[in-house]
């Protein structure tokens, strides 16, 4: 059952696909990557939230930071910013720890809350792949937006965790077909860091055998 | 659109070129002479025997900045690439429809209908903008035939056909192409071809701005993610950037030869600018690649409407922007080619 390790996708990916189907396809199909300043930024979040100092003990809770999460069953590999334990009895023991621990994971963003739910999509994919890595349940975690500085509560839903595995699924079979769709342009075009590769005109069915029939023809004249 | 960052072009023969932290310096007898801040270059064109370092290669190679090397009388030899730019489903496109001559010659048919096209209309332009000095009937008459070839070209459907044509329409095209010259006409005439070595000033012109022109596009199909080496028109031959010469077909008229053309009839380049080697072969002396290379700078910057985008770029983006085009409509965003069209 489930996906060989070759399959697995980029966990990252599902905000890109959450964003735009072409979005992603274009990243994780086509690996056409173009850095903005957005990247960038995004880029230097993480570096300090994956830092070296990879565990830490703050008032009982055991901080984890930048754990490699993958699962078989969602064909899926990834990292988490943060995973915190928190010790709980209904918790799952964990290798060299006393106790039983309740994991927690937490993704920072910069920027701000967003109107779509693509950070919590992540959160909760993250949370299902450790979920199967320590056999337990994970009701909820939290994003911390740079902007706010504030922590908001996820609660993974049966919605929400459809949404992912709904996505997943298609993710997989448009990587196996190695097939980029095309999207309606939108106003989130204007906000993507890969417009110049995409051309989002393109996808307004332009047909360049017309265009082509149209300068031939006014050589008739 | 992508931004039009600036070519670095070394000229100085025994320089040699280095990283330090995030600059490329230039060194002459371990003299800094310049230093140039990697992030706002495109390219750099070495002309010159000394060469590079290994760690500038590598950060050129990384940040996508084409480093080429040409010979100080502007013949290229190589170019630094570092790890292949992703995307292997494009190219394994690009070389399942270059396998089948029927699939090429659809993409190779609308190179060629650009090129003559492009070319054609230089011919018409001509004649609209000096009626008084050129032999309209003659261009006329060549631009009709090149016309009827492309009535021909549109329905081609074998690569040995359309390269026949694609001749003839040459032929057409630079029988009259000395009607184009203007100015100092004792010194620059066009007589024909001659690429190796060319033997006039015209030719070493010519032979100048398709290397320009080459390097232009080849870095343009590499950094979209196509091989430069495996084309359609230009078939597989080892050490033949045949892509590049198929995507350079519709510049060559209108990019290159115009811009020749336009050197020499505004005066921007003169005869003292070239020398002759004693086996007959022209070449543009160190004052008269300056002068070339700093037009074709300045004409890149110009901003021009992309016919089928429908965009305003300027004109140093155009052979990036039909790499991007050719890569879409090979992986299934395009029904066809489109070409660049221009008047
Ligand atoms: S430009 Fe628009 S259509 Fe293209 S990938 Fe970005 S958001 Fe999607």
């Amino acid at each position: 059952m489930g996906y060989s390790e070759d399959e697995f996708l980029l966990l990252s990916g599902l905000q890109h696909f959450a964003f735009c189907k072409r979005q992603w396809a274009l990243i994780h199909i086509e690996q056409q990557w173009t850095e903005n300043l957005h990247t960038v930024e995004g880029n230097f979040m993480h570096e300090r939230a994956h830092d070296s100092s990879l565990t830490e003990f703050r008032d009982g809770i055991l901080i984890c930071r930048g754990i490699q999460v993958f699962s078989r069953e969602l064909g899926i590999t990834g990292a988490c910013d943060v995973v915190e334990f928190h010790p709980s009895p209904d918790g799952v023991p964990i290798v060299g720890r006393e106790g039983l621990w309740r994991p927690v994971p937490i993704e920072y963003k910069k920027g701000r809350p967003k109107e779509h739910d693509a950070d919590a999509l992540q959160l909760c994919a993250q949370a299902m792949c450790l979920e199967k890595m320590l056999v337990c349940t994970i009701p909820g975690g939290y994003l911390f937006y740079g902007e706010t500085k504030r922590r908001q509560p996820v609660e993974f839903t049966p919605e929400l965790r459809h949404t992912v595995t709904d996505m997943l699924n298609e993710m997989h079979m448009l990587y196996h077909r190695g097939y980029t769709p095309k999207v309606k342009p939108s106003k989130s075009c204007n906000a993507c860091s890969l417009i110049e590769t995409c051309l989002p005109k393109l996808c307004k069915n332009l047909s360049a055998v017309q265009y082509v029939n149209k300068h031939l023809k006014e050589e008739d004249l | 659109m992508r931004h039009l960052l600036n070519t670095l072009f070394v000229l100085t023969e025994d320089s040699y070129l280095t990283l330090e932290g995030e600059n490329v310096v230039v060194l002459c007898e371990s003299e800094v002479r310049a230093r140039f801040p990697l992030h706002t270059l495109q390219a750099i064109l070495y002309f010159g025997y000394k060469g590079a370092s290994p760690a500038l290669m590598g950060a050129c190679a990384s940040r996508g900045v084409t480093l080429s090397f040409l010979t100080s009388f502007g013949k290229f030899l190589a170019q630094a690439c570092g790890k292949m730019q992703g995307n292997v489903l494009l190219r394994k496109q690009q070389y399942r429809l270059s396998d089948s001559e029927h699939d090429s010659c659809q993409i190779a048919r609308h190179f060629i209908i650009g090129k003559v096209y492009n070319c054609r209309w230089i011919l018409e332009r001509a004649t609209r903008d000096h009626a008084m000095r050129v032999d309209v009937a003659r261009l006329k008459k060549n631009s009709l035939q090149m016309a009827e070839i492309l009535s021909q070209l549109a329905p081609c459907s074998d690569l040995d056909t359309l390269r026949g044509l694609e001749g003839k329409a040459a032929n057409f095209y630079f029988d009259v192409f000395d009607e184009l010259i203007l100015q100092n006409k004792e010194h620059f005439y066009f007589q024909n071809r001659s690429r190796r070595p060319p033997r006039d000033n015209v030719n070493a012109l010519l032979s100048f701005a398709y290397t320009l022109l080459a390097n232009d596009c080849a870095a343009a199909l590499e950094s979209v993610g196509l091989d430069s080496y495996v084309g359609f028109l230009h078939r597989d031959r080892p050490g033949r950037a045949s892509l590049t010469l198929d995507l350079m077909e519709e510049f060559r008229g209108v990019y290159a030869d115009r811009f020749v053309i336009s050197l020499i009839n505004n005066r921007e380049i003169l005869p003292k600018q070239f020398e002759q080697k004693e086996n007959g072969a022209v070449w543009l002396n160190d004052e008269g690649r300056k002068a070339v290379l700093s037009a074709w700078q300045a004409r890149k910057k110009a901003t021009i409407t992309h016919p089928f985008l429908n965009e305003k770029l300027p004109w140093g983006l155009v052979p990036y922007v039909q790499a991007l085009l050719l890569s879409r409509y090979l992986r299934g965003d395009l029904d066809a080619y489109p070409p660049f069209f221009w008047k």
